[in-house]
């Protein structure tokens, strides 16, 4: 299940990062979107939407909860402690 | 006059903060470097986005949209918008976790104690100083920049306030909030700046959009259309002059952000790990919001101005023509904020450096102690910003903001991220990988240096065959850049060739001893958040 799941999220991130490359954009500037901005500009702040969405999806999915309960190790050296 | 006292105002606001957090700072330098590794969920938000800003996320972006067009958005923004975020989940979690586990204050104090060895460290801290320093003059320069043209009234004369003298004032605020406040006043700064310079994009375009129809007659729309179909500038609102191996080489450029030092010690300043949830969300919303009005008004520059004198004053242009006075002011202040919030954490980020891995590695914290150590602290911020002050005043008017950035840090900063991943995921990854990839990226930037100043524009110097079918495998593009394989950046190889390097040398040469394997990898069931394992990160330290 976890394999399956860090497959997932891989695919996700890997698709989200080609999809910046949006060659299909490249030399059209209409239709303007709201009826100022070029679509190859509105496509990428869409993109960023989207980035910001997949990050909420890694945060859901695949956050590290382990790292939550750190603590200082003993004998760490600490400045504060000097 | 107005816009000058409104960013004093501002600058005042910004030194009596440092001088609050000077009187709730204690002596040691785990408070005056990390704030006592206590930065709440939003302030590490605010924080760390203002750490990452320069001068160039407001100017320089508007002024390469200017010559270059919208896909400057793509090229740099958008980009960040995702990697930076993934960098800080995976790496920047990773960190904090390290710091706070063992005390770690710096990368270069992680690295030493990661591959069992001093000179590691030492070299990793000269090139991550060399590349550091270019970006802070940056933000020094775009501080002069902007308080020169916001204090120029009318087209003729001179300005209020001068190049060199902007320059003092970002320099003397900036140390003053630092030497002062620290981390602590840092990142309170910070607070009102990102809050700031977030606002400042959608009030910029709504006042110059609404002005710009009064005086002018035209709409916003109107304008972009004309642009858009006129021949000389139609290529402002598409891709058409912007090679796909460059706009794909750039993705690589954001690996440099948590190899910044000033970024990798935000990074221990967190009271929780869950800070960094937020962050990453919030993070390509907050690059949306600065980058999107920022590149969309250098574009709209071009189009309501036509030409100009220097490109990256194009949007303190539109803010004098079609802004009211006092706005432009408080617009100017939101620009100064973006300049200096990263400017802050840079010094502070070699201050911390210089102090914690030369100064107390070497036997300073055992001669004068924590409460020494931060005089000396205090003491290289004011000597560093002094110097790059200096340097400032003499790059003005040889080299834009945008390339310096570029040539000498962003590039070298993403070559050293295999090291950083290496050393937080891979085992069996030894110093000497990591001493391989260092010099590897220091030969590549001093090597491309190189070329950029003994060549010009179209030379070729390394080609495979001839006529139609050669192919350019190293060359000066026809702006001047070193390029490679038919178009990509030099970050293609030189991140590529580092992570090669790391890995090559790694797999011949003996890895760390157990003890220290132990420590960084202890045995732990997966962490994955929905298995609901929340467990202690393994044996203790040895």
């Amino acid at each position: 299940m976890k394999s399956v799941r860090v497959l997932l999220l891989t695919l996700l991130v890997a698709a989200v990062y080609i999809l910046h490359q949006d060659f299909w954009n490249w030399k059209k500037a209409e239709p303007l979107i709201f009826g100022f901005l070029p679509i190859g500009l509105a496509y990428h702040a869409g993109y960023s939407i989207l980035a910001a969405v997949t990050m909420a999806i890694l945060v859901k999915f695949a956050w590290p909860v382990h790292l939550e309960s750190t603590e200082p190790a003993e004998g760490a050296t600490t400045t504060s402690e000097h | 006059m107005i816009p000058v006292i409104v960013i004093l105002l501002y600058l005042a606001i910004i030194a009596f903060i440092g001088s609050i957090a000077f009187r709730r700072g204690k002596t040691n330098t785990e408070d005056f470097f990390l704030a006592n590794r206590s930065v709440g969920e939003m302030v590490f938000f605010l924080s760390i986005f203002a750490t990452n800003m320069t001068a160039f996320a407001i100017l320089g972006s508007s002024g390469q949209a200017y010559r270059q067009g919208i896909g400057i958005y793509g090229l740099m923004a958008s980009s960040s918008g995702l990697i930076i975020p993934l960098t800080i989940f995976f790496i920047g979690t990773r960190l904090w976790a390290i710091g706070k586990r063992f005390g770690h204050q710096t990368q270069v104090g992680f690295f030493r104690d990661r591959w069992e060895c001093n000179a590691i460290g030492t070299i990793i801290f000269t090139l991550s100083a060399a590349m550091l320093v270019p970006y802070m003059i940056i933000s020094i320069m775009g501080g002069g920049t902007v308080l020169a043209q916001i204090s120029h009234s009318g087209t003729a004369g001179s300005p209020l306030i001068p190049y060199p003298l902007g320059c003092a004032i970002v320099a003397i605020v900036v140390t003053l909030g630092v030497f002062l406040g620290g981390m602590r006043g840092t990142v309170w700064v910070n607070i009102l700046q990102t809050t700031m310079f977030l606002c400042f994009g959608a009030i910029a375009v709504t006042v110059i959009g609404h002005n710009l129809q009064a005086e002018r007659g035209q709409t916003i729309s109107q304008l972009i259309s004309s642009l858009a179909h006129d021949s000389k500038t139609g290529f402002l609102a598409t891709r058409e002059r912007m090679p796909q191996q460059a706009f794909w080489s750039y993705t690589l450029i954001p690996l440099s952000s948590i190899m910044f030092p000033h970024m990798a010690i935000m990074c221990f300043s967190a009271r929780k790990v869950t800070a960094f949830k937020r962050t990453v969300v919030l993070y390509p919303v907050a690059i949306l919001l600065i980058w999107l009005p920022s590149v969309f008004l250098g574009v709209l520059g071009a189009a309501a101005l036509g030409k100009v004198a220097d490109p990256d004053g194009v949007l303190l242009l539109l803010l004098d023509k079609f802004a009211p006075a006092w706005l432009a002011g408080v617009l100017g202040a939101g620009i100064i904020s973006a300049v200096m919030g990263s400017d802050a954490h840079q010094v502070l980020a070699l201050s911390t450096m210089f102090t914690k891995d030369i100064y107390q590695h070497y036997g300073g914290r055992e001669k004068y102690g924590e409460r020494g150590a931060v005089h000396f602290a205090r003491g290289f911020i004011i000597i560093v910003t002094l110097a790059a002050f200096f340097v400032a005043l003499q790059l003005k008017d040889k080299q834009g903001i945008f390339e310096i950035a570029v040539r000498y840090a962003f590039s070298g900063f993403a070559a050293m991220a295999p090291v950083m991943i290496a050393a937080l995921f891979w085992k069996r990854s030894t110093k000497w990988g990591a001493l391989a990839a260092t010099l590897f990226t220091a030969a590549c930037l001093i090597y491309f240096a190189v070329l950029q100043n003994t060549h010009k524009a179209g030379d070729i110097i390394w080609q495979l065959g001839q006529g139609k079918d050669a192919i350019k495998i190293l060359f000066l593009n026809p702006r001047g850049d070193v390029s490679f394989w038919n178009g990509f950046m030099t970050v293609v190889p030189m991140v590529f060739g580092s992570a090669l390097w790391m890995i090559l040398v790694s797999l011949a040469t003996r890895p760390p001893g157990r003890a220290t394997i132990d420590k960084y990898f202890p045995a732990r069931p997966s962490g994955f958040a929905h298995e609901g394992h929340a467990i202690a990160e393994g044996p203790k330290a040895a």
